[in-house]
């Protein structure tokens, strides 16, 4: 769940966009009201209302004017680098851009009637299957000829990973940040903790640590979605990348003993895990990591928002340990963020100008100056500027064969959030019914994928 | 709107009744009648279209799988499925049922008879009553996302001010075998200066006589208030049986600031609003939920409407 800074900001998290400006202001706050009571009972007709169709692009055209862009990035540390990237861009003096933020896990639950209303021009969001979702909607817009231009720019699992189904691309990769497991150098020396390299010298490290007083492993499941990357890197070393695919894909059973063993595997693992998760931010639980009261913390790097000065630099990490000798450490989770552009833009040539520009190793690195935790997607981004942090997850992703998305961006969002969010939740409050749990989350699969 | 024409010609009809007080029958001008009609025909539109049109959707859509993108044609006639899915397939719904009816036992139990004492005591007229008055009816005020919010602060795991007084380490919203008794206590605090506000309005409407009779008869404080005041009091009662009925089905502000309705909060509103509002869209689903919510809310409303239709009847 969101922490709401305010009851608006709250409010306004349940207005469909097509109802509300995209600003929080009191007038919009007020408005919207009226329309979240009747997206309760009416969203297919407040859909129908905002799809009416805007001017159509101007393809082609010399880009001038302003640009409109929607922005998820409202944590302060990737809010004021995107800024510093945007306002690079109206320094060029091509176009001015104009920046509406919502608050990150707002923006995502409005994006479906966001994208049906009057988006803005360009929007950050995920690559995957989130991305190919819309584009099949036919909801983002083409911009394959922007990938003519920044295409030799990158390797072929990010231009494919923005490609959609049809083989036409609907996104600019702009950095990716991989799921592992942190920790501080500093504690670590001090207490002489070596890195495992196989589940049972983690469990062995984590008794070590609950002797010393700490929670092996920090752990933080309020917000429904952190549990699923645990889920996903455990599946993917046990059972290897290609099954975790095809099982986001809905075409595996989860009554298969493979994802019991997962399971299992798990709730072996459970009792080194911070108690309490299900009451508990990430943002909460990585400050427990920086206090010290606990050894380590499987996240994506962009924990390290919460780390500030000389407690970044205190930072380290290492990719999750072995367990089945044949898929070693050859998956990992590396989500890609970056921008899509609505399906029919007010101004399309700077839209286009301006994710040519997101699509550059200059912005790139602009962007990864102030945000510490990301690595540039383009592959010839300037790494000299890169911290500690930023080399060694660009080191971990390189030498990781098989990148996934994430759970919840691998496979249906109906899917991962009614079904998988209270599935995992109810597995950490009761770890011992897995067969009930794994046939429950199959019938419901199958009353999904249709 | 066509209203625009009609204000000038409203002083005509007054003024002609008023040279002529003889008549009794006043014929409506063509003015008046296209007053009238506007302000019929206008609410009826609005309800029309704000309360049953969606109402209708909501039960149709209910019987389709669509994921609200583009247009009603994407939807797929699925008949009975998603109800059948809700009731054998989806678990968050039978924790939400039981919910629901926690919230609304406890509304009944503790809020009500508390609010009614407090009127009571208030009625007395004590020193500082105004006082007490306005504290108790101030979390009435506050919305409910607002109260969640100031009771944070109170059950805050690290820094709140329950486990700091206490010296424990429980976690009130997070740990799903107590949020939902810490919810109910932030909501019952809401709702008892709403009930009380009520019963103080009907305690000041009865009349000082019966209470005299009562003395009179030598009948005890207790007797006179059971007994007297509150049967005379049933139209008040009645309001927040149906208040209370309305609060238990309709609560959702409070938990889905704490997390969405999950974890130990889940409420059937909330279930409706993660299927239907979030980036999940499963419209069909979601309009079921929200269908099974409107046929249990439409037994009180039948209720209430037969009553007051009968208390109409009477007077």
């Amino acid at each position: 769940m969101a922490t709401y800074q305010s009851e608006e900001h709250y409010l306004a998290s349940l207005v469909p966009p097509s109802a509300a400006g995209t600003q929080l202001g009191r007038r919009n706050f007020l408005k919207g009201t009226a329309g979240a009571a009747a997206a309760l009972t009416l969203p297919g007709l407040l859909a129908a209302c905002g799809s009416d169709d805007k001017s159509t692009g101007t393809s082609g055209a010399k880009a001038s004017g302003t640009v409109t862009i929607g922005s998820y990035s409202s944590d302060a540390v990737p809010k004021k680098a995107l800024a510093d990237v945007f306002a690079a861009f109206d320094a060029k003096g091509t176009a001015k851009t104009k920046v509406n933020t919502v608050d990150h896990n707002t923006f995502q639950e409005q994006i479906n009637n966001y994208l049906q209303g009057s988006p803005d021009d360009v929007l950050t969001w995920f690559a995957g299957y989130r991305m190919r979702f819309f584009a099949g909607q036919g909801l983002a817009g083409d911009i394959s000829d922007v990938w003519d231009k920044i295409g030799g720019d990158f390797n072929d699992a990010f231009k494919k990973a923005s490609t959609g189904d049809d083989g036409k691309q609907y996104f600019v990769p702009f950095y990716n940040y991989p799921w592992v497991l942190m920790y501080r150098k500093s504690l670590w020396s001090e207490r002489g903790y070596q890195p495992p390299k196989t589940l049972d010298e983690l469990k062995t490290l984590s008794a070590t640590m609950k002797k010393d007083g700490l929670a092996p492993i920090a752990f933080a499941d309020k917000d429904g979605w952190p549990a699923m990357g645990t889920f996903d890197i455990l599946n993917m070393r046990i059972n290897g990348y290609d099954f975790h695919v095809s099982l986001m894909a809905g075409k595996e059973s989860w009554e298969d003993a493979k994802v019991r063993t997962v399971f299992d595997t798990w709730k072996g693992l459970l009792p080194d895990h911070q108690p309490g998760s299900l009451g508990r931010t990430w943002q909460e639980a990585a400050q427990s990591l920086v206090q010290k009261k606990s050894g380590m913390y499987l996240l994506g790097t962009f924990a390290s928002q919460q780390f500030e000065g000389a407690d970044l630099q205190d930072l380290d990490f290492f990719a999750f340990p072995e367990i089945a000798s044949e898929h070693g450490t050859d998956s990992i989770d590396a989500p890609i963020d970056g921008f899509m552009m609505a399906k029919k833009p007010k101004n399309e040539a700077a839209a286009k100008a301006l994710l040519e520009y997101l699509g550059s190793a200059e912005a790139e690195k602009i962007y990864l100056k102030t945000d510490p935790g990301d690595v540039g997607a383009n592959k010839n981004v300037d790494t000299s500027g890169y911290n500690a942090v930023q080399k060694k997850a660009a080191e971990i992703i390189g030498a990781t064969n098989n990148i996934a998305q994430f759970l919840d961006r691998d496979t249906r969002p109906d899917f991962a959030s009614t079904v998988m969010i209270p599935a995992l939740q109810d597995f950490i409050k009761n770890p011992n019914d897995i067969n009930g749990l794994t046939s429950s989350i199959e019938k419901q699969k199958k009353s999904i994928f249709v | 709107m066509a209203t625009s024409g009609a204000p000038p010609v409203v002083p005509g009809p007054l003024g002609r009744r008023a040279k002529r007080p003889h008549r009794r029958l006043v014929r409506l001008s063509r003015g008046d009648r296209i007053t009238l009609f506007v302000m019929a025909a206008v609410p009826t539109l609005l309800v029309l279209w704000l309360v049953w049109l969606p109402g209708i959707a909501s039960v149709v859509l209910g019987f389709f799988r669509w994921e609200g993108v583009g247009n009603f044609d994407t939807a797929t006639w699925v008949g009975l499925d998603n109800y059948k899915n809700i009731l054998t397939n989806y678990p968050p719904f039978k924790p939400a049922i039981e919910h629901n009816i926690i919230w609304l036992v406890a509304l009944f139990l503790v809020p009500t008879p508390l609010g009614m004492f407090l009127a009571v005591l208030l009625d007395k007229e004590m020193r500082l009553s105004r006082f007490y008055q306005t504290a108790l009816f101030i979390p009435v005020v506050l919305s409910l996302a607002l109260v969640g919010f100031m009771w944070q602060l109170i059950y805050s795991p690290e820094q709140g001010l329950l486990n700091q007084i206490t010296g424990g380490h429980t976690d009130w919203y997070g740990d799903p075998n107590i949020n939902l008794w810490a919810v109910l206590v932030a909501v019952c605090w809401k709702q008892t200066g709403y009930v009380m506000l009520l019963y103080l309005a009907g305690l000041k409407a009865v009349d000082p006589t019966l209470r005299e009779a009562a003395t009179v008869d030598g009948a005890t404080e207790t007797q006179t208030f059971f007994r007297i005041i509150f049967p005379v009091m049933r139209p008040i009662n009645v309001i927040v049986l149906v208040i209370t009925f309305i609060e238990a089905l309709r609560a959702f502000d409070l938990v889905w600031v704490i997390n969405k309705g999950r974890n130990g909060l889940e409420l059937i509103s909330a279930l409706v609003t993660q299927n239907i509002v979030g980036e999940a869209s499963r419209i069909g689903f979601g309009s079921a939920l929200a269908t099974i919510m409107l046929a249990i809310s439409s037994v009180f409303v039948a209720v209430y409407v037969r009553y007051a239709l009968r208390e109409e009847d009477n007077s």
